[in-house]
């Protein structure tokens, strides 16, 4: 078990911190990027515009 | 599926939803087991004392700020050769990316070389190759935004994702080519590792969980840009519904 970091902790620290800022403004970007792109895909389809592959999509057998 | 069937990009999305929760359940699961290791039962180095946990984080980030151009490169002969539009995709979703995990390796090389070095930074070949890396990717993401038409852009970057693809070799084997303050290949090199198998065992399970991670906001990225791209031509149909008005 090695949890004493010595007398370099503030980097070891410092380098995990700025790992999890990555990872964690990554994950944010695709989560609000997928939100606003659906949302205004929803916009747009709610005034009527479709896209004909869309319409062939929904169209019975 | 064939795999040719994810080419079209409805399917893409169906295959995207599917996957991404498994994906991004095995890179949580890799990521905890990876700290585990690292953080109580990898050793410290003998010569970098507990510096060395930075390893667990910087050398994944490393291999993958190299990996997405590698990837890049190759969705740059699919946009040129058969002027796919996924392969357009795949390239424009992993330069972000890439961007985010080399910028994670300049930082936490600067963080360890500091207490090891005695200076956050150094024009060292190795470090000097990895910022020319970081800052094609910054060139690459500016120039998709100044070219409007996503199709133009998407030939253009490809053409300077072939060229820059030079920049992998050349930081690959700085170490061996330049003195360097670098340490050498350590990992993948001829003749194996020379890391102890008690550090190396946690740095695998970390590589591993970095590169489910890769894998989960690769896709979802994807997703999001077929996305932005069917918003595009929705808006583009109905700008010209109005003018025929």
């Amino acid at each position: 078990m090695t949890m004493a970091l010595g007398p370099h902790a503030g980097f070891i620290l410092a380098a995990y911190a700025v790992a999890a800022l990555v990872v964690a403004g990554l994950l944010v970007w695709i989560v609000a990027d997928h939100r606003l792109q659906r949302r205004l895909l929803a916009e747009l389809e709610a005034q009527g515009v479709r896209r004909r592959s869309a319409t062939r999509e929904e169209r019975p057998a | 599926m064939a795999l040719i069937d994810l080419a079209n990009p409805t399917r893409f999305l169906a295959f995207a939803e599917r996957a991404l929760p498994w994906l991004a359940g095995a890179a949580a699961a890799a990521f905890a087991a990876g700290l585990y290791l690292a953080w109580f039962v990898a050793p410290d180095d003998y010569q970098q004392g507990a510096t060395v946990k930075i390893m667990f984080v910087h050398v994944p980030a490393a291999w993958l700020g190299m990996a997405a151009w590698a990837l890049m490169s190759l969705a740059a002969l699919g946009t040129l050769v058969w002027r796919h539009p996924l392969a357009d995709v795949a390239a424009r979703s992993a330069a972000p990316i890439g961007a985010a995990f080399t910028f994670l390796c300049l930082v936490t090389g600067a963080l360890w070389g500091r207490p090891m070095w005695g200076a956050y930074w150094v024009w060292d070949a190795r470090l000097t190759s990895m910022l020319v890396l970081f800052l094609m990717y910054l060139g690459l993401l500016a120039l998709w935004r100044a070219v409007e038409d996503p199709a133009r852009a998407g030939r253009l970057v490809a053409v300077l994702t072939l060229v820059g693809a030079i920049n992998l070799p050349i930081i690959k084997f700085s170490v061996d080519w330049w003195n360097t303050l670098h340490q050498p290949a350590s990992v993948f090199r001829l003749g194996g590792p020379t890391i102890d198998p008690s550090l190396l065992w946690p740095l695998m399970v970390m590589a591993l969980a970095f590169t489910l991670l890769f894998a989960v906001v690769q896709l979802a990225a994807m997703r999001n840009e077929i996305l932005r791209r069917r918003v595009r031509a929705l808006r583009i149909m109905q700008a010209q519904a109005a003018q025929r008005a």
